[in-house]
Order: structure tokens, then C-alpha cells, then sequence
């Protein structure tokens, strides 16, 4: 019941933290992973490259 | 046309009588929903009314889950044996062939389990009027679900983890198959019309039929390549 | 101006394009949320029946619309791929999943949120919120079926099919569960009922648009990383400034 008395006291904060805070977490967890993935695909192909011109 | 209609009549005595040979398959399916049905009251407690209530979920949620299982032997056995492949092969209409494999999944892990709902309707306390509506509507809906579930078996098959990925795939498709079936339970015990319901599962049975085995037949395809 | 659009459907040529594009979609991007944000909290006022809370929907209205426009697009890619044969438009489709299915849990996360002062509860089994769950599942499945086949090329046919019938399933999962709604609760509980100001609109659209192009952003750097391991076999990615160094 606690919560809901401060979520009427503060409802900007609860907005901003629950919702927004989250929604740009999940976008910037996402970028990460999209950038990590990125970064470990070109490894990957440059070794493969690395390998092929070894052999 | 009548040369497909002995194809159907053929594949649909095949697998019947394959399944015949393996009973075992058929009595654990029927097994299992009995015996989530009957763990229901013991999880929730038995008052009467509340589970009077439940009742045509409970049943059908668990006739939903006993038909997943099912669902992963429905091509497994001719895909490991290499009669998949003939029937790929083979020059008569792969969606006959298909809906013929439902229609005896169906009548292996569909029907008994409708045959099983009084009883365990009983054990519910529902009224006679409400165990025939349901009896119905999952007479109509069973069907469905093989035929959704189909889809799901062809996509899935041979994969590691398939059973898993096969409910995860199917159990959302099938959820206007729940609703409306649940729903026309509810109707009859409130004394509304339950007409729009059943003629509602029936548009979806007919759709199933029409659309299922040429998508299912496909699914094979590719899983096949 | 006749653009060559089958040129840019060949991942040589989209690779680089796609390349290209990623900044400019990014910056865009951040401008509009920076700008929906101040539209949003500081221009609009504040709603007189639901005071702070309402301004949740700026977030959850675009990214609700996204998750189901996404599906579309998803299903749309998956279906080309399927039909054409094309390998890019395959490779899009499942570069859009994860984005999609990411919308589809902001736009639940938020709805929770916005629901809990409007309605005193976390969760309601309104037809809406059930539908966009269901979604998510769908999306859910499209990418584990996808990643637990080894064959990309079977994956990429054997999802593209699933993502159809989901499309068609879509609409019927919508209108039963709205049905099963009204039957359970008598009176559903309406989203519309205050006519919304000019500001609020404004930023909700900006909102939207920042959304937009976040979502093209990220798929399109997605759709590179599959490209890349997908085609690392050819000799036009061997020759990658970016493989060389």
C-alpha cells in the first residue's frame, strides 16, 4: 500500500522511472547487443579470411 | 475425386492401425488429461461451485495440453523410417495424405478424449445440459487443435528440443479454439443462446480444414529439403 | 526519378547503403525522442482526470503501434522470402523479430504501469493487453523456432511459413479475445474517452517518429551482422574495408 500512496505523491518520478527509465534501458541494452554482435560477426569473418589465406 | 477420398480412407486406416499396434501411445495421452483434470480440485480445494465454474476450462486447458503431447508422434515415426519421404515422393496430393494423418490423430488423441469428458465432467458437478455443450464444442475444437498442431509438427520436426518449441509454437495459435469452446459452456449455464459459439467453433473447423493440410504440406516441404 | 529498387534488393548493394543510412536514421532518432520528451513533459499539461500518469502513453501508444505494425512487416519480409526466394528480405525478417518482440514487452511493461494508478491494478484481462500478450508469444516463437534450426535456409522458410499463419491468425486471436472480454466483464473498461489536446497529439506523433526511426536504425544495423555472417564465404565481404583491417 506504500506504493501506491507515493506513487500519487510523486507521480512524475513514477512515470519516469517505471516506464521510461525502462523503455531506454531495454533500446540501450538492445543497441548493445547489436553492436557486441557486430563486433564478434567481423572477428569471426576476419579469421575465417585468416584461415583461408593460411591454408 | 473419389480416388482421393480412398487415399484419405486409406492413410486414415494405415495410422489407425499403427496406432493399434502401439496402445501404450494412445492410454498415456488419455492418462494425462485424465489425471490434470482430477489434480485441479486438489489444487484449488473442493468447493463445489468453484470448480463447477472452472470445470470447462480446467477440461479444456488440459485437452489442449494432452493434444501437444501428441502432437510431436504425429510425423516422427514415418520421417525416421523414410515413409515421409515416399509420401513427399509420391504422385497423389500431399494435403490429402496430410489431412488424412490428422484425421486419425484425431480420432487416436482427440476422440477419447470427448468420450472421457462426462465422467470427468461428473467429478466437476456440472449439469448434464452444460457436459453435452462441452462435449460438443470440443467434438467441434479437437479437431482443430490437431490440425494446428500439425502445422507445428511439420515445422519442428527433427529439432533438438522439438516437443517444447512444438507448444510454444502452437498453444497461441489455438487460443480462439479455447474461447470460444469455454465460452459456450458459460452460455449454457448463464441460459444464453449457445448457437453463435458452436457456429462460431464450426466457421473455424471448416477454415482448419480448407487451409491446415495445403500449409501443413508445405511445412513438410521445407523441413524435408 | 526511375530508382532501381531490385538493385538495392542484393545485399551487395545493401550492405553499403545500409551502412550509409544507420547514422542518419540514429540521429534523427535521438533528435525526435529529445524533442518528443520536452513536448511531452514540459509544453503538454497535465490531463485533468489522470493527472502525471497519462503522459506514460507516449511511450505506450508508439511502441504498442510498433509491435503489431512490426509483425506485419516481419510476416511481409518472411513471406517475399519465402515466395521470391530472395535472401535478403529473409535476412530482414528476422532482423525485425527482436526488435518487434522488445515494443511488444515495452508496450505491456508500460500498459502495467499506466494501469496500476488508472485502474488499481497491475494487470487486467482487457482484450487489448491479452492481444498484445499474445503477440509477444508469437513473436517469441517465430525466433526460437527460427534459432533452433541449424539450416538458415530452412530456418528462413520454415519461420517465414509460421510467421503467415500467425498473420492470419492475428486478426481472428483479436476479435475472439475481444468477444470473450465483453462476455466475462459485462463493461470493458475504454482507452478513449478524453478528446486529446493538440500539444498532446504533437508529442505522442514525435514520439512515434522517434520510435520509427529507432526501429529502422537498429534493424538495419541487425540486418548487417546477418548479412555479414550469412555471406562471409563470398569474395564481396572479403574485400570489406571494415574485414580488412
Amino acid at each position: 500500500m506504500s506504493l501506491d500512496i507515493w506513487m500519487r505523491e510523486n507521480p512524475l518520478t513514477y512515470v519516469w522511472v517505471g516506464s521510461y527509465a525502462v523503455a531506454l534501458l531495454v533500446f540501450a541494452i538492445e543497441v548493445a547487443m547489436v553492436v557486441h554482435k557486430r563486433k564478434i560477426t567481423l572477428q569471426q569473418v576476419r579469421l575465417l579470411i585468416e584461415a583461408e589465406e593460411s591454408a | 475425386m473419389k480416388n482421393l477420398f480412398g487415399l484419405l480412407l486409406l492413410i486414415v486406416r494405415r495410422d489407425l492401425l499403427l496406432a493399434m499396434r502401439r496402445r501404450a501411445d494412445v492410454l498415456t495421452t488419455l492418462i494425462f488429461f485424465v489425471m490434470v483434470v482430477s489434480l485441479f480440485p486438489l489444487g484449488v480445494g473442493p468447493e463445489t461451485d468453484m470448480l463447477r465454474k472452472m470445470a470447462p476450462g480446467v477440461l479444456w486447458v488440459a485437452a489442449l495440453l494432452a493434444s501437444m503431447l501428441s502432437l510431436g508422434r504425429l510425423f516422427s515415426a514415418d520421417y525416421l523410417d523414410g515413409t515421409l519421404e515416399q509420401m513427399l515422393l509420391a504422385p497423389q496430393s500431399l494435403s490429402v495424405l496430410v489431412l488424412g494423418k490428422m484425421a486419425s490423430h484425431w480420432m487416436v488423441s482427440g476422440l477419447p478424449l470427448v468420450l472421457m469428458t462426462p465422467v470427468l465432467g461428473l467429478q466437476f458437478d456440472m449439469s448434464v445440459q452444460a457436459i453435452g455443450v462441452l462435449m460438443l464444442g470440443l467434438l467441434l475444437g479437437t479437431p482443430i487443435l490437431s490440425m494446428i498442431g500439425a502445422i507445428g509438427a511439420a515445422l519442428t520436426l527433427g529439432l533438438r528440443g522439438g516437443g517444447v518449441l512444438l507448444s510454444l509454437l502452437v498453444l497461441p495459435l489455438c487460443i480462439p479454439v479455447l474461447i470460444f469452446g469455454t465460452g459456450a459452456v458459460q452460455a449454457v449455464t448463464s441460459g444464453l443462446s449457445i448457437s453463435s459459439h458452436l457456429s462460431l467453433l464450426g466457421a473455424l473447423l471448416v477454415l482448419a480444414v480448407a487451409f491446415t493440410p495445403w500449409v501443413t504440406a508445405q511445412a513438410l516441404r521445407i523441413s524435408m529439403e | 526519378m526511375a530508382i532501381n529498387w531490385f538493385k538495392y534488393s542484393a545485399p551487395t548493394t545493401f550492405y553499403p547503403l545500409a551502412g550509409k543510412l544507420i547514422p542518419w536514421f540514429a540521429a534523427s532518432s535521438a533528435i525526435l525522442f529529445a524533442a518528443g520528451l520536452y513536448l511531452g513533459f514540459v509544453v503538454a499539461p497535465s490531463d485533468a482526470t489522470q493527472g502525471e500518469f497519462y503522459r506514460i502513453i507516449y511511450i505506450h501508444v508508439p511502441s504498442s503501434i510498433l509491435s503489431m505494425f512490426l509483425y506485419l512487416v516481419m510476416a511481409g519480409y518472411a513471406a517475399l522470402g519465402l515466395i521470391f526466394n530472395t535472401r535478403l528480405s529473409s535476412m530482414m525478417a528476422s532482423a525485425v523479430a527482436p526488435t518487434g518482440a522488445l515494443f511488444a514487452f515495452i508496450a505491456l511493461w508500460t500498459g502495467a504501469l499506466w494501469g496500476k494508478p488508472m485502474w488499481g491494478a497491475w494487470w487486467v484481462w482487457d482484450a487489448r493487453l491479452t492481444s498484445e500478450l499474445i503477440l509477444l508469444f508469437l513473436y517469441l516463437g517465430f525466433i526460437a523456432l527460427h534459432a533452433s534450426i541449424d539450416d538458415p535456409r530452412r530456418a528462413d522458410r520454415a519461420a517465414a511459413l509460421l510467421a503467415i499463419v500467425g498473420s492470419v491468425n492475428v486478426p481472428i486471436i483479436y476479435f475472439s479475445v475481444k468477444w470473450w472480454n465483453t462476455l466475462h466483464q459485462g463493461s470493458t473498461i475504454k482507452f478513449t474517452g478524453t478528446s486529446m489536446q493538440v500539444t498532446m497529439q504533437q508529442s505522442m506523433f514525435t514520439m512515434l517518429a522517434a520510435c520509427w526511426l529507432y526501429a529502422i536504425a537498429i534493424i538495419l544495423m541487425r540486418v548487417r551482422s546477418i548479412i555479414l555472417e550469412r555471406e562471409r564465404n563470398t569474395k564481396w565481404i572479403t574485400e570489406l574495408a571494415e574485414v580488412k583491417k
